[in-house]
């Protein structure tokens, strides 16, 4: 059981929680992730990336978008509620060292767990170039924390609203194309964000992280449903990854994986989720 | 066999009750192999393809009575023998004989803590009832005395009666023993060390206790609450349960001894760790393991459509590959599901099928079909990357391998296609290499499996081990008697310090 401490919007539909969890905070590290529910008898079992932490008041903080069922009954949680289950910290950690220049990549919600990563890049003495974006202004989240630890940013969003016109993967060529080309790339957004940030740098041989998240069960390695294929071979992702090498992801298939109950359960699930959101008063 | 109601199962057996209690004391061994074999009253078939509900209802008090009164009461006991943790099995059949329930289950409980799980999912014919005399008299060990079926009718005497009691607990040593691992190993360490006094502590990595019992093996064949009854005694006994707390991540297993204070632990993380087949077409959409498939009908419930929020994949033809209880409880969870057909795909014969032989029945009478001597070689997709199909290679059995078993050897040419939407992979676990990976010093074989001494001792000093993770996927019983020895060095190290 973990207390809400703080909550707060970010956008129309994203969230950032302050979570009582004295023993993840303690023993997390940049890169890994908590898989929570909401309701611990028929709830659905989702990851979620640990955004940061802090070990003097025991607290971890997510950052999550309402995409489906219990992300929403996620958002409806209030400071001083209970999330009943709340399991971590999982996966493998980051791999942190002092690369050189290193260029981080966030689309949309994936701007939050870039964010620990990045500082733990930075405090190990990289050269940080990040760059952000979003559909729309509106979604932008944690651009002046980024703005604090980067050595350059570059923000942009898809319709040009905010930043530069453009999609993440224009930056990214350009960084390197420079003289001095990165040494290390990592992406985190959505499945199709990462795919084609991994074909970008591709050419130019620039080693490449993404950070996938799966549909899980456990998130201890016990079902197998959180698989991938990196390099031809299964891997999963809860206990192997979350990072992989992307260039050797195999996306597509990642991407049918990620959808395997949508055709069956979007309908009902939406019909509920609509139900749901009538009842409760609607997305505020 | 045409289907028979318990109410008329259970008429028949009051006939022969009334004939032969009147004698139960000179029953002679001539008369005793007259009486027929007690059936074991089960749901009809064609309902519970529908439904969760247990399928094997368990005997009534005069088809149990009348069912021990087959024992022969052998002198040498051979069944005892067969039993992995040597209950004295004629002495408890004799009990119920004489409708000395209380007994009965005094006597099973001396050496088996968990009778009611154990009575419903106990590989018997492979165990006690193997060597039984009757059934080498039938010449058939399907004919040997239903030991299994009579340890659960007393364990569910007890229950239903409410005369479950709670064990004694010594006072407290001020001790500490953490358990890492809710499974059967888990909870049998738990009640054993708890009764020496010392204080308790199950940390689970999931939100409900069990492992196995809970996550795998299905409703239709071990009710939950038969589970929350072992663990309801547990807390009764006062024993602390951390849940959602995975050992080597939320905590390292050292740091329970360095810093959290226990003086020792018990690690019974058991054989979580899918095996798949490693060929073609394995992670299309529609491709599933059996831990993923069972653990999201079980633990999340999603059998109970619009109860539950995690999903499961609607299919009209599955495949299950295997041919353990892992496979029949894969397949036989699918036809409850809703599909329209299921093939078991099994490289090997009916003979050589590991899975408890009334599970097969069951599946049978379910109408699950068992395709014997065939097995994968690649899985197709469509363009969205589903599964549509699975090509599939005959095989014939050539010469014993390691095992014992003959070898299955693939006919050259042989495939063919078969026409499936979900593919369930159910060929078997490894060890999850979790507290391995995490704990380097704490030594493990080449599967992954922690190697113990002959009291379960690992190569770090207090720290025990036992069950799957020891053994590799074994069984209940198996789990729960290394669970016993590991308890007792563990009472034994602590009564030794000051
Ligand atoms: C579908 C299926 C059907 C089966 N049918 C039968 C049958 O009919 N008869 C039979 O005898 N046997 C059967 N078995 C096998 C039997 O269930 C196991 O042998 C037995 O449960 C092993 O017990 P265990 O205590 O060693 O481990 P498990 O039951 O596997 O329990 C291990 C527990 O440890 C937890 N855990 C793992 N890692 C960590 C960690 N790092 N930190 C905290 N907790 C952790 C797990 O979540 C789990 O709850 C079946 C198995 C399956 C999968
Ligand atoms: S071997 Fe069979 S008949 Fe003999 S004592 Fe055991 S159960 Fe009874
Ligand atoms: S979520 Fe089950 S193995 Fe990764």
């Amino acid at each position: 059981m973990a207390k809400v401490l703080f909550k707060k919007q970010l956008s129309k539909d994203v969230f950032l929680m302050r979570l009582e969890a004295p023993l993840i905070a303690e023993e997390r590290k940049a890169g890994q992730f908590i898989i929570l529910q909401t309701n611990e008898d028929v709830g659905e079992r989702i990851p979620l990336t640990i955004a940061d932490a802090d070990k003097k008041d025991g607290s971890i903080t997510i950052i999550f978008q309402v995409v489906g069922k219990t992300t929403f009954d996620l958002s409806l949680f209030n400071e001083g509620d209970n999330i009943p289950t709340l399991v971590g910290p999982l996966g493998k950690p980051t791999h942190i060292e002092k690369f050189g220049t290193v260029v981080g990549v966030g689309g949309g919600i994936g701007v939050a767990p870039l964010h620990p990563i990045a500082q733990a890049l930075k405090e190990a003495g990289n050269h940080l170039i990040l760059i952000i974006g979003a559909r729309t202004k509106e979604l932008l989240i944690l651009e002046d924390e980024m703005k604090e630890i980067a050595d350059e940013l570059i923000v942009c969003t898809d319709d040009g609203s905010y930043g530069r016109k453009a999609l993440v993967t224009e930056p990214l060529k350009e960084v390197c194309e420079r003289n001095f080309k990165p040494d290390l790339a990592i992406a985190i957004g959505p499945p199709i964000m990462m795919k084609f940030c991994a074909e970008t740098t591709r050419p130019y041989g620039v080693q490449t992280l993404v950070s996938l998240n799966t549909i899980m069960v456990d998130g201890t390695g016990m079902c197998g449903g959180c698989r991938v294929n990196v390099d031809g071979k299964a891997k999963f992702v809860c206990v192997d990854g979350p990072e992989f090498d992307g260039h050797k992801v195999d996306f597509d298939n990642m991407m049918a994986r990620l959808n395997s109950y949508k055709d069956m359960e979007t309908i009902a699930h939406k019909c509920r989720l609509e139900e749901e959101i009538k009842r409760k008063g609607g997305l505020k | 066999m045409s289907f028979r109601t318990k109410e008329e199962l259970s008429k028949e057996a009051k006939v022969l009750l009334d004939k032969f209690l009147p004698i139960k004391d000179n029953l002679k061994p001539k008369d005793r192999i007259t009486i027929p074999l007690q059936e074991m009253p089960s749901q009809d078939p064609v309902v519970r393809r529908g439904n969760l509900d247990e399928v094997a209802l368990g005997y009534t008090e005069e088809q149990a009575r009348v069912e021990a009164m087959r024992c022969l009461q052998c002198k040498n006991k051979p069944c005892v023998a067969g039993c992995p943790v040597a209950i004295d099995i004629p002495l408890f059949i004799q009990h119920i004989v004489d409708g000395d329930y209380q007994s009965a289950v005094n006597v099973i409980k001396k050496t088996n803590l968990l009778p009611s799980i154990c009575g419903r999912v106990c590989p018997q014919e492979v165990q006690c009832q193997l060597p039984c005399t009757l059934g080498k008299v039938f010449k058939d060990v399907d004919k040997s005395v239903s030991i299994g079926r009579l340890e659960r009718f007393v364990a569910d005497w007890e229950r239903n009666t409410g005369k479950v009691s709670i064990p004694e607990v010594k006072p407290g040593t001020g001790k500490k023993v953490a358990i890492v691992g809710s499974g059967p190993a888990g909870l049998v360490v738990a009640a054993d060390v708890r009764r020496e006094g010392h204080e308790v502590t199950i940390f689970e990595a999931f939100h409900k206790l069990g492992g196995v019992t809970r996550y795998g093996i299905p409703e239709f064949r071990l009710p939950n609450y038969v589970i929350d009854q072992e663990i309801d005694t547990l807390k009764k006994m006062g024993v602390k349960i951390e849940k959602n707390y995975v050992i080597g991540r939320t905590r390292q297993l050292l740091d329970l001894i360095n810093k959290d204070g226990f003086s020792a632990i018990f690690v019974g993380t058991g054989a979580g760790l899918p095996m798949f087949m490693g060929i073609e077409g394995e992670s299309l959409v529609g491709v599933f393991s059996a831990n993923e498939y069972l653990t999201r009908a079980n633990l999340m419930r999603a059998f109970e459509r619009g109860v539950a929020d995690t999903p499961i994949y609607k299919s009209k033809k599955v495949a299950v590959l295997g041919g353990g209880n892992v496979a029949m409880d894969s397949a036989r969870m699918a036809v409850r599901l809703g599909a329209e057909k299921v093939y078991v795909v099994y490289r090997r014969t009916e003979v050589e099928m590991p899975a408890r032989k009334e599970e097969v029945a069951h599946a049978k009478e379910e109408g699950i079909e068992f395709h014997f001597l065939q097995n994968a070689k690649r899985i197709f997709g469509d363009e969205k990357g589903k599964v549509n199909a699975m090509e599939c290679l005959r095989y014939e059995l050539g010469e014993p391998d390691d095992s014992g078993r003959r070898r299955p050897v693939v006919i050259p040419n042989s495939e063919f296609i078969m026409e499936v939407d979900t593919v369930i992979v159910a060929i078997g676990n490894n060890s999850n290499p979790l507290i391995s990976q995490t704990t380097p010093e704490l030594k493990v074989n080449k599967w992954g499996n922690i190697i113990v001494d002959e009291n379960q001792k690992t190569s770090i000093d207090r720290i025990y081990a036992g069950g799957d993770i020891v053994l590799g996927a074994a069984t209940v019983i198996l789990a729960m008697g290394e669970g016993r020895k590991a308890a007792a060095s563990i009472n034994e190290l602590l009564k030794n310090e000051k």
